[in-house]
C-alpha cells in the first residue's frame, strides 16, 4: 500500500531519515515509534508530500508521490486521512462545520447528506454532543476526535495518526487507541500511527518499527517487538515499564 | 507552463490549473504551503548577500504564483462552496473598516484644505481650494489612505490569520485534505478586497471632499457653493478612475503580501509576529513605490 524506497531527509546538516526504506501491507496498523525528534512525523509527512525527500522515493498504491503531480498527486491524497498532532482544526468553524468542511469542498453531495454523514462521524468518535462547540471550547482530547472524525469523513484507505495520544491522560489515551482499532475494524483501513506511547503502540499495532537514527532498528510485530535486543529497544521498553505483553494488556483493562 | 521551462522552482511541476482547477492548485500549494528551507551557512561577505537576494528573489515569486493562483480561481468566487467565505470577507473588510476609514477620510481632507488654502489665501486664491482637494483625494490621497489604513488593518490581520494557521499545521491540513488553500482561503480575501478597495475609496473621496469643505466654510470663508463649484469644474473622470485602479492594484498587493507572509511564518508566535509586521511594512512601501508608478504611467 505505501513503500518507501531508500528515503534519506536532512534538514541542514543533521540525517533525519537515513535511507529509509519499508512497505506498510494494506489493512495493517503500522506504528513508527521513538523519541521526540526521532523523524517520526517526518516520515508520515512524506507519505502525504508535505516534505519530499533529498534522496528515495514513496510509493502509494502504485503512484510515486514523490513525483506526483496534478491529478495523480490529487488521487493519491485522496486516499488519505491525517490526524495532525494538534487536531488542526479550522478555529472557526464549529466541530460540525470541521468534519462537513472535506465534504462540502470536495464532494457534490447535497447538504442533508453532508451533515447526516458528519453525524455519524461525529457519534463514531463519541462527540455528538459537541457538534455545535468552537474548537478553542473543547479540550485536547475531544480537538483530536474531531480532528478524526474530519479525518475519515470522506472514508479514506489509509488514515495516518501524528502523536494521536500525546497530551492526553492515559485514560484519554487509551480511549483514542481503542477508537483507532475499532476504525481498523470497521472501515478496514489502513493506519500508519507516529507515537511515543509504547503502552499505545503495543496495544494497537500490528506491527512496529523503531525509529533510531534515521532508520528502523526494528520492524516487527508487538510480541516480538517486547523481545528485541537492540539496546535503543531495550531502553525505550524500559523508560516506560514494560516488561511484557501482560503489562499492556493490563493497561488496556484499567 | 511552469513545468521544466523554469528550473528555479523545482516543486511546480506540469502546471495546468487553468484546464484542471483543483488538481493544478494542489499542486500550487506544495510551493506556498513548502517546507522549510535550509541553505548553507553563507560565505561572508558575499555570500550572505546573494543569499539575500535569492531569497528576496524566491519569495516574490512565490507570492507572484500565490496571486496568480488566487486569480485563476476567482471564479469560483460565486460557487457555492466558496460563496459564503467571499461574503464574509465582504463584509470583514469592507463594512468593519467604515469607521476608521471615516475618520481618516475627513481629516485628511480637513488638513489638506487648511494646509493649503492658508498658503493660497497669501496670494489671494483660496477660492481655488475645492479644484486642490478634489484633485488631491481623487488621485493620490483616497487611494492612498485607504490603502494604508486597509493595509494596517485588514492586511496586517490577514497576515495574522494566516500565520497562526501556518504554525498551528491547519493550512497543511487542508492541503493534504484536498482543499486547496488558495482556493479556499485567498481567493475570497482577494475578491473582497479587489471589491472594497475602489468601494472604500469612493467613500474616502467623497469624505474627504466634505472635510475639505467644511473647512473652507469654517476657517477660510469660503461659501459650500463656491467650493462644490470649484471643485467639479477642473476635475476629471480621468482622475477619479486613475485612482480608483490604484485602489484595486493596492488590494491585490495587500492580499498578496499579507497571504503570502502568513503562508511563510514558521517558528510559532515569534514567527507569526514576523510575518504580520513584514506584511505591514512591504505593503506599505509597495503602495508608496507602485503609486508613484502607476501616477507617472499615467500623467506625463
Amino acid at each position: 500500500m505505501i513503500r518507501f524506497s531508500h528515503v534519506t531527509k536532512r534538514f541542514g546538516d543533521r540525517k533525519v531519515l537515513d535511507d529509509l526504506d519499508f512497505e506498510i501491507a494494506k489493512g495493517e496498523t503500522f506504528v513508527v515509534v521513538g523519541p521526540s525528534g526521532a523523524g517520526k512525523s517526518v516520515t508520515i509527512r512524506h507519505m502525504v508530500r508535505l516534505l519530499t525527500p533529498d534522496s528515495g522515493r514513496i510509493y502509494v498504491g502504485d503512484d510515486c508521490i514523490t513525483e506526483a503531480h496534478g491529478r495523480t498527486l490529487a488521487r493519491a491524497l485522496d486516499r488519505f486521512g491525517v490526524l495532525f498532532q494538534s487536531g488542526a482544526l479550522l478555529q472557526w468553524l464549529s466541530v460540525l462545520d470541521n468534519v462537513c468542511l472535506p465534504l462540502r469542498q470536495k464532494t457534490r453531495l447535497a447538504e442533508g447528506e453532508i451533515l447526516r454523514i458528519a453525524r455519524e462521524k461525529l457519534a463514531l468518535v463519541g462527540l455528538s454532543d459537541a457538534e455545535d462547540l468552537l474548537p478553542a471550547n473543547i479540550s485536547g482530547g475531544m480537538r483530536k476526535r474531531a480532528g478524526l472524525a474530519r479525518a475519515i469523513a470522506t472514508e479514506p484507505e489509509i488514515v495516518l495518526y501524528d502523536e494521536p495520544t500525546s497530551g492526553l491522560d492515559p485514560i484519554g489515551s487509551r480511549q483514542i487507541d481503542r477508537l483507532i482499532d475499532s476504525l481498523r475494524q470497521r472501515l478496514s483501513v489502513t493506519s500508519v500511527v507516529v507515537t511515543h506511547d509504547l503502552y499505545s503502540a503495543l496495544g494497537i499495532g500490528s506491527r512496529i518499527a523503531l525509529l533510531h537514527q534515521g532508520r528502523f532498528v526494528t520492524c516487527d510485530p508487538p510480541e516480538e517487538f517486547i523481545r528485541s535486543p537492540h539496546p535503543a529497544a531495550r531502553s525505550f521498553l524500559r523508560a516506560q515499564g514494560i516488561d511484557s505483553m501482560d503489562d499492556v494488556r493490563k493497561a488496556f483493562e484499567k | 507552463m511552469f513545468g521544466k521551462s523554469a528550473p528555479f522552482l523545482p516543486d511546480i511541476g506540469k502546471t495546468s490549473f487553468f484546464f484542471f482547477p483543483r488538481a493544478g492548485w494542489l499542486t500550487l500549494a506544495r510551493v506556498i504551503t513548502r517546507e522549510p528551507e535550509f541553505l548553507p551557512p553563507p560565505a561572508p561577505p558575499f555570500g550572505a548577500f546573494g543569499r539575500i537576494l535569492v531569497s528576496a528573489c524566491r519569495g516574490t515569486g512565490r507570492a507572484l504564483l500565490l496571486l496568480l493562483g488566487a486569480l485563476a480561481a476567482l471564479p469560483f468566487a460565486f460557487s457555492k462552496r466558496n460563496r459564503r467565505d467571499v461574503l464574509e470577507q465582504l463584509y470583514t473588510v469592507g463594512f468593519k473598516s467604515l469607521p476608521v476609514v471615516s475618520v481618516v477620510a475627513f481629516f485628511t481632507g480637513m488638513i489638506l484644505a487648511l494646509q493649503v488654502g492658508l498658503e493660497l489665501r497669501r496670494y489671494g486664491q483660496e477660492t481655488n481650494i475645492g479644484m486642490l482637494v478634489c484633485i488631491a483625494m481623487l488621485r493620490e490621497m483616497g487611494p492612498f489612505m485607504t490603502g494604508l489604513v486597509v493595509a494596517a488593518s485588514s492586511g496586517s490581520a490577514i497576515a495574522a490569520q494566516m500565520g497562526t494557521m501556518t504554525v498551528s499545521e491547519e493550512v497543511a491540513a487542508l492541503d493534504v485534505m484536498g482543499i486547496p488553500p488558495v482556493r479556499y482561503l485567498v481567493m475570497p480575501r482577494l475578491a473582497a478586497l479587489a471589491v472594497m478597495m475602489p468601494l472604500l475609496t469612493v467613500y474616502t473621496n467623497i469624505l474627504g471632499i466634505l472635510g475639505g469643505a467644511l473647512v473652507g466654510s469654517t476657517q477660510l470663508g469660503i461659501s459650500t457653493t463656491a467650493y462644490f463649484d470649484n471643485a467639479f469644474r477642473y476635475a476629471e473622470n480621468k482622475d477619479l478612475y486613475v485612482g480608483l485602479f490604484k485602489a484595486f492594484l493596492f488590494g491585490l498587493i495587500m492580499v498578496t503580501v499579507s497571504c503570502h507572509q502568513g503562508f511563510s511564518a514558521r517558528e510559532g508566535a515569534v514567527g507569526v509576529g514576523r510575518a504580520t509586521r513584514q506584511s505591514v511594512i512591504v505593503s506599505f512601501l509597495l503602495i508608496l513605490v507602485i503609486g508613484y508608478f502607476v501616477t507617472r504611467l499615467f500623467y506625463q
